[in-house]
């Protein structure tokens, strides 16, 4: 479903992908793990079509992420490493992901409730203004409701209470069938039963690639 | 089209309750009260009177403030959304950059036409009220201007703010390209003037590809031209082109500019990394 093929990405004379080539596909659950500054996001937000890259290209389904972005998308579902300062109130923001991506609200509202999170006490309040925890929750509901084919995780679980944490493992491992699901993450413990992939980064290289 | 609305809706929404939006309305809702306070209406100076008279007061005064405010307020609106990783988020949606940048200046358009246009009407129905002849000529010449004067300054800050990166270099280019089109282009074409070696058919040209000297000169062109206080360019101006053709230019040349300016903006948005 993904392909990276020779993905370079330099940010002035800084090299943060070097020639990476993958592929992720259906029924897998890959664990991106590497140390800070390896180039996780990066790759990740190459895969999103936010980068243009020097050099290589990103194929979604076939498809490229920046000239097909609307098509692209559709089917991607996707969690920052951190929750951007978001203006607008909870109510508009899920009224924008409503319209734009035709996910329904209430089941926004079902996966939050899973998640132990309140929206309706918060329907006004500005995005922003939340806890940081409360935000991340949010986006994870927000990305599930979306019910994509493919499920991209930045670190999701940064600031989330242990709670919080087994929550969310409970609710991806009812929800990665026939999926992609990709996520970074620097506990790997957390996910061990949950993956059956690791890749390791370094350096803007992938050092090692391993199925279970 | 419905994400174009979406995203024009929420922006509007947004910045109406941001603190600068209220401070804006304050200043243009509180000039026409401070003018209806002073009397403006009712003295009679140098052939303008009532509520002509109080229009080209206010004209004159927005074609200064009303480009600074433009500015300031919208030349972090994409870069800022870029350097806060609010784009990486929402454009994580099926969302095409196209619906998203034009989404974004269509709520802004509003947001900055509306206050303006809104305390021209109250000033009309205000002094409609208190028994004065409305100058309807002017006020849908003035609607325009108003309309075009937006128009060409949210393009350039949508401009500025496709490509520039920290909060500090926006607000100084914002500040260099009101300063320059508010005096300095004037002042250099003075000392030209002076100089008497260029043609002065030349120096006027020049002088009105200034959009804000051509709004200064628009706003005094429909009220007779014996009156002193225009000035020999407007003087020049109108002598040469007709009074409708002229009108006609001073609304769609700075419309055009500003969706230039636009436009080239969103060709930088496009060519850029979102995060
Ligand atoms: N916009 C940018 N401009 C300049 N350099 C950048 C930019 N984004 C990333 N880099 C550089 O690219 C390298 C990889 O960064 P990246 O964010 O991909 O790391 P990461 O693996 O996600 O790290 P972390 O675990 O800390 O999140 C780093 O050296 C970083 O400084
Ligand atoms: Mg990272």
């Amino acid at each position: 479903m993904i392909k990276v093929n020779n993905i370079t990405k330099k940010f002035g004379s800084h090299i943060s992908l070097e020639n990476i080539n993958c592929e992720f596909n259906k029924n897998e659950s890959i664990a991106l793990m590497g140390a800070n500054g390896a180039g996780k996001t990066t790759l990740i937000r190459s895969i999103m079509g936010y980068y243009h890259p020097d050099a290589g290209e990103v194929l979604i389904n076939g498809k490229s992420p920046i000239k097909q972005r609307v098509e692209v998308l559709k089917h991607i579902s996707f969690v920052p490493q951190l929750p951007p300062p978001i203006k607008l109130s909870i109510e508009e923001l899920m009224q924008y992901i409503s319209v734009s991506a035709n996910v329904d609200k209430e089941l926004i509202k079902h996966y939050a409730n899973e998640m132990k999170l309140d929206i309706n006490a918060n329907l006004n309040k500005s995005f922003f203004k939340l806890s940081g925890g409360m935000k991340q929750k949010l986006l994870i509901a927000i990305s599930l409701a979306k019910e994509s084919d493919i499920i991209i995780y930045d670190e999701p679980t940064a600031n989330l209470d242990p709670k919080a944490r087994d929550d969310f493992y409970r609710l991806l491992k009812q929800n990665e069938k026939e999926k992609v699901l990709l996520f970074v993450t620097h506990r790997l413990e957390e996910v061990k039963d949950l993956v059956n992939r690791q890749i390791y980064m370094d350096l803007g290289k992938i050092v090692s690639d391993e199925r279970f | 089209m419905k994400n174009l609305y979406l995203i024009a809706y929420l922006d509007l929404k947004e910045s109406i309750r941001a603190k600068w939006f209220l401070v804006y309305s304050l200043v243009f809702g509180g000039l026409i009260a401070l003018f209806f306070i002073a009397g403006v209406t009712e003295s009679q100076v140098m052939g303008f009177s009532g509520l002509s008279r109080l229009l080209l007061m206010y004209i004159q005064i927005t074609i200064v403030i009303l480009p600074i405010f433009i500015l300031i307020t919208t030349v972090r609106s994409i870069s800022g959304d870029r350097d806060s990783h609010i784009l990486e988020y929402m454009l994580s949606f099926p969302i095409s950059l196209k619906q998203y940048y034009w989404g974004k200046i269509i709520g802004r358009f509003i947001t900055v036409y509306l206050p303006v246009i809104f305390a021209m009407i109250i000033a009309v129905i205000y002094g409609a009220f208190k028994g004065a002849d409305i100058p309807w000529n002017i006020f849908f010449l003035y609607t325009g201007l108003l309309f075009a004067m937006s128009a060409t300054f949210l393009g350039i800050a949508f401009f500025i703010s496709s490509f520039v990166k920290s909060s500090e270099v926006a607000l100084g280019i914002a500040f260099f390209i009101w300063i320059f089109l508010l005096a300095f282009i004037d002042i250099a074409l003075i000392s030209l003037m002076m100089q008497q070696r260029v043609d002065e058919g030349l120096i006027i040209f020049i002088s009105l590809i200034n959009p804000m000297e051509i709004f200064r000169v628009a706003a005094i062109s429909l009220f007779d031209p014996e009156l002193t206080v225009m000035g020999p360019v407007a003087f020049y101006i109108l002598d040469s082109v007709s009074q409708s053709t002229f009108v006609l230019l001073s609304i769609g040349y700075p419309l055009l500019l500003g969706l230039l300016f636009a436009f080239f903006g969103y060709k930088i948005f496009e060519k850029k990394d979102l995060v």
